[in-house]
């Protein structure tokens, strides 16, 4: 194949790129099983993935484990909506927090007793078309600005509305909305005499939902809609000439985000049958962007794929010291097989940092006994393998905030260099970062959980912008 | 009378907060066209360098050297510090996406706003520090008059703003660095033709801007007395709504907006209630920014087709 968009892809549109990339297909068995894969249409391969979603709850019986898997769904439902104007319209929407948050509270409001008084009481049936309703209307009232405002400008705008959603519920009503309190004793989902209350309820509730809203965005998607929100999102100018009706492709965008947000929304206050401001603050839409991000913007796959690996891996891992160690050598490993060809270098890095501890470790028990009295401060198997291997001193908390700080050094030493010297210069690497997930990250996996979520969205920004599944996008110049 | 005048007093207080940390935004989107969403918490960085500057130089109640020379050494330390760490985020950051599509760093920014954050977070912990300013510098000092009560602290703080931002317009204005600076903004690519170093004026940029935002976090500080580690979150927010009311790219922009972003939040605080300032405040900007999408000083940006 001659088709070459490898590094200066300026130029190229999307079209051409979706081209090369098919062409870049690795050979042998992996490239073909992918090519397979691609050709057996996109319904079959839906169904495919819902049945071994709807396969999970019976490999468990665990109530928690159903919980990881709800996160996960609402994660991924939520990426969807996120990607309609993020991925395919190209709108940078900050605000989109404030439409799950309307959809929980529009919930919460029309189906418990907070309006009773004024003799409303809904049930679930009802209440949710209207809040999807409502959601849709928002939407275009937040999309209005982008009529005049474009790029950062409605970046700024929607963030400050999703900010003002919080204060608000916050501060407004607090009698109705219940301020900080926010609202408890919601219905949960029932219709016509039949009520969902377990997990696993939620959870096919959930993934049905998440099947559906995938078909039907898959169906938008290769629609003439889909096509204008692609347009729009290359180029405005172009897509006005050719009579796209920006405007209103744009508002079309926000309001299916919304509805699908506020859908989701309303599952969420029906499981947890409460719903607080703190819900919906900022930190949980990084959190849906860095899902989206690492699926890769632009494709329905992607969406949900990113919401499902982080959810599972921030809800699931990162609870119990010993699984997020599974996590933090899996990865490690998995990275280091897979970035450090040929085989024997590889082994030269493993031994070399195995050697480099023993060292270390030897160096620094002469030198002080308590230097290494700490000890992993995980357990299990892993923990007993590097007992005598990692520096943790007597109170691993300010040495390791020391040697977290080095350790984001060393990390961007590493990047800087290239050839021999990044290999000498992963030994220390690998051994410091051991020694503080040992001594200190794995005490505190709440922070833990959020540095992770920083790092993901440089690194994947860095190293590969189109995230996992998307299609590479093409500045035309 | 009293009131009123207290009121602005206090508002220009934050103001002057506010203009700094713009200034950083829209010199950063100036050069980058890029919203540097770590800003805020360049600023929160600046103000724990200053508490440990107190620290070290023997706590609040027992200052081992005279007060001024204190002072100083906070606003150097926290100045040059938060500006190399502002010069390294740009360098490992955002120089590698400078040709990327404009999203990638903007979720970048957001990305490593949210490590500085937790960076912190993870090194000194969520608990509030206090300066405890009124135990070395002494709140009776400053003007009083009757009811009126404007401590040194606020003066020392609205006069320092004044001289900086006035220094900043000189550089910007009169010196080469400056030159280079407007030519980088105004076309990247002639300006590297015309052989202005391009990643070095990038990289003064930040550090000027995180300079500034780092002094303002000991001011911080000084007068609010507790800092914590999400308190650059907040902050950013508001000043980034400061620079987008100016006009994002505007110096004279920046000041101004943070100016009326401060004096509006203490009027509606002191005349209205408390509670709703974050929404009256954020309704402003919706209002400004609809009626005038490039600010109040902005430029309708030239397309080019």
């Amino acid at each position: 194949m001659s088709v070459e968009p490898k590094d200066p892809s300026i130029g190229v549109d999307e079209w051409v790129a979706r081209s090369a990339q098919r062409a870049e297909y690795a050979p042998g068995w992996r490239g073909q099983a992918q090519r397979r894969w691609e050709r057996i249409g996109w319904w079959p391969r839906l169904g495919i993935a819902a049945l071994a979603g709807a396969a999970v709850p019976l490999l468990t019986v665990n109530d928690f484990q159903l919980q990881i898997g709800i996160n996960a769904l609402l994660l991924a439902l939520l990426a969807l909506g996120l990607n309609i104007s993020v991925g395919w319209a190209g709108l940078l929407d900050l605000g989109f927090i404030a439409f799950y948050g309307f959809g929980a509270y529009g919930f919460a409001l029309l189906s418990s007793n907070q309006l009773s008084t004024s003799g409303v009481h809904l049930p679930a049936y009802a209440s949710v078309p209207i809040v999807m309703v409502g959601a849709a209307c928002l939407g275009l009232m937040v999309g209005l600005p982008s009529r005049r405002l474009i790029g950062d400008y409605l970046a700024i705008i929607t963030l400050f509305f999703g900010e003002a959603f919080v204060e608000f519920t916050n501060n407004v009503a607090t009698n109705k909305l219940g301020g900080p309190n926010g609202i408890v004793a919601i219905d949960p989902y029932k219709a016509f005499g039949a009520q969902i209350t377990t997990n696993k309820g939620y959870f096919y509730l959930l993934l049905i939902l998440l099947v559906l809203t995938m078909a039907a965005l898959h169906l938008l998607d290769t629609s003439r809609t889909g096509r204008a929100w692609r347009a729009v999102r290359e180029d405005p100018l172009a897509a006005e000439m050719m009579t796209i009706p920006v405007n209103r492709v744009k508002l079309m965008a926000f309001s299916f985000g919304a509805v699908v947000a506020a859908l989701a929304g309303t599952v969420f206050a029906a499981q947890q049958i409460s719903v607080f401001p703190t819900d919906f603050d900022t930190t949980f839409l990084i959190l849906i962007y860095a899902a989206l991000i690492l699926g890769g913007a632009g494709s329905i796959g992607g969406a949900v794929l990113g919401g499902l690996i982080l959810s599972v891996t921030l809800d699931g891992f990162l609870r119990s010291p010993t699984q997020s160690g599974y996590l933090f050598y899996g990865v490690i490993l998995l990275t280091l097989i897979v970035k450090l060809r040929p085989w024997w270098r590889l082994i030269a890095v493993v031994a070399g940092t195995a050697l480099f501890g023993l060292v270390v470790h030897a160096i620094v028990h002469a030198v002080s006994a308590s230097a290494v009295a700490g000890g992993p401060q995980s357990s299990g198997w892993i923990a007993d393998l590097v007992r005598n291997w990692v520096v943790v001193p007597r109170n691993p908390a300010a040495a390791g905030n020391v040697g977290f700080v080095l350790l984001l050094g060393l990390l961007i030493a590493l990047v800087q260099v290239r050839g021999r010297w990044r290999t000498v210069l992963l030994v220390p690497t690998l051994y410091l970062s051991v020694c503080v997930w040992e001594g200190r990250l794995v005490t505190v996996p709440a922070i833990t959980r959020q540095i992770l979520i920083g790092a993901i969205l440089i690194v994947m920004m860095n190293a590969r912008p189109q995230g996992l599944l998307g299609s590479r996008r093409v500045e035309v110049v | 009378m009293h009131f009123f005048i207290q009121e602005l007093v206090n508002g220009l207080t934050q103001g002057s907060l506010y203009a700094l940390i713009a200034l950083g935004y829209s010199m950063v989107y100036g050069v980058l066209k890029l919203l540097n969403f770590a800003h805020g918490d360049l600023y929160m960085v600046g103000a724990f360098i200053g508490y440990f500057v107190i620290q070290w130089f023997g706590g609040p109640m027992a200052l081992s050297v005279p007060v001024p020379l204190v002072l100083l050494v906070m606003f150097v330390l926290a100045g040059g510090g938060v500006g190399m760490l502002g010069v390294a985020i740009e360098r490992f950051a955002y120089r590698p996406l400078r040709d990327a599509p404009r999203i990638a760093p903007l979720i970048t920014a957001l990305g490593v706003a949210f490590l500085l954050e937790n960076t912190m977070l993870l090194l000194f912990g969520a608990s509030y520090r206090d300066y405890n300013t009124s135990a070395f510098i002494s709140f009776s000092t400053g003007i009083h008059i009757g009811p009126l009560n404007v401590d040194i602290v606020r003066i020392m703080v609205i006069v320092l703003s004044i001289v900086l931002m006035f220094a900043l317009t000189m550089i910007v204005n009169r010196t080469k660095l400056g030159r280079q600076m407007r030519a980088v903004a105004s076309d990247r690519e002639a300006a590297e033709m015309l052989g202005i170093n391009v990643d070095y004026t990038i990289a003064a940029t930040f550090f000027l801007g995180s300079a500034l935002a780092g002094i303002a976090g000991v001011m911080a500080g000084l007068v609010f007395n507790q800092i914590y580690t999400l308190m650059g979150f907040v902050a950013g927010l508001k000043a980034f709504t400061a620079a987008v009311v100016g006009g994002i790219g505007s110096i004279p922009g920046a000041m101004l907006g943070g100016m009326l972003i401060g004096i509006a939040e203490s009027f509606v605080t002191g005349y209205i209630s408390s509670t709703y300032t974050n929404l009256i405040v954020f309704g402003i900007l919706i209002a400004v920014m609809l009626a005038r999408p490039t600010g109040l000083l902005g430029r309708v940006p030239l397309q080019k087709v």
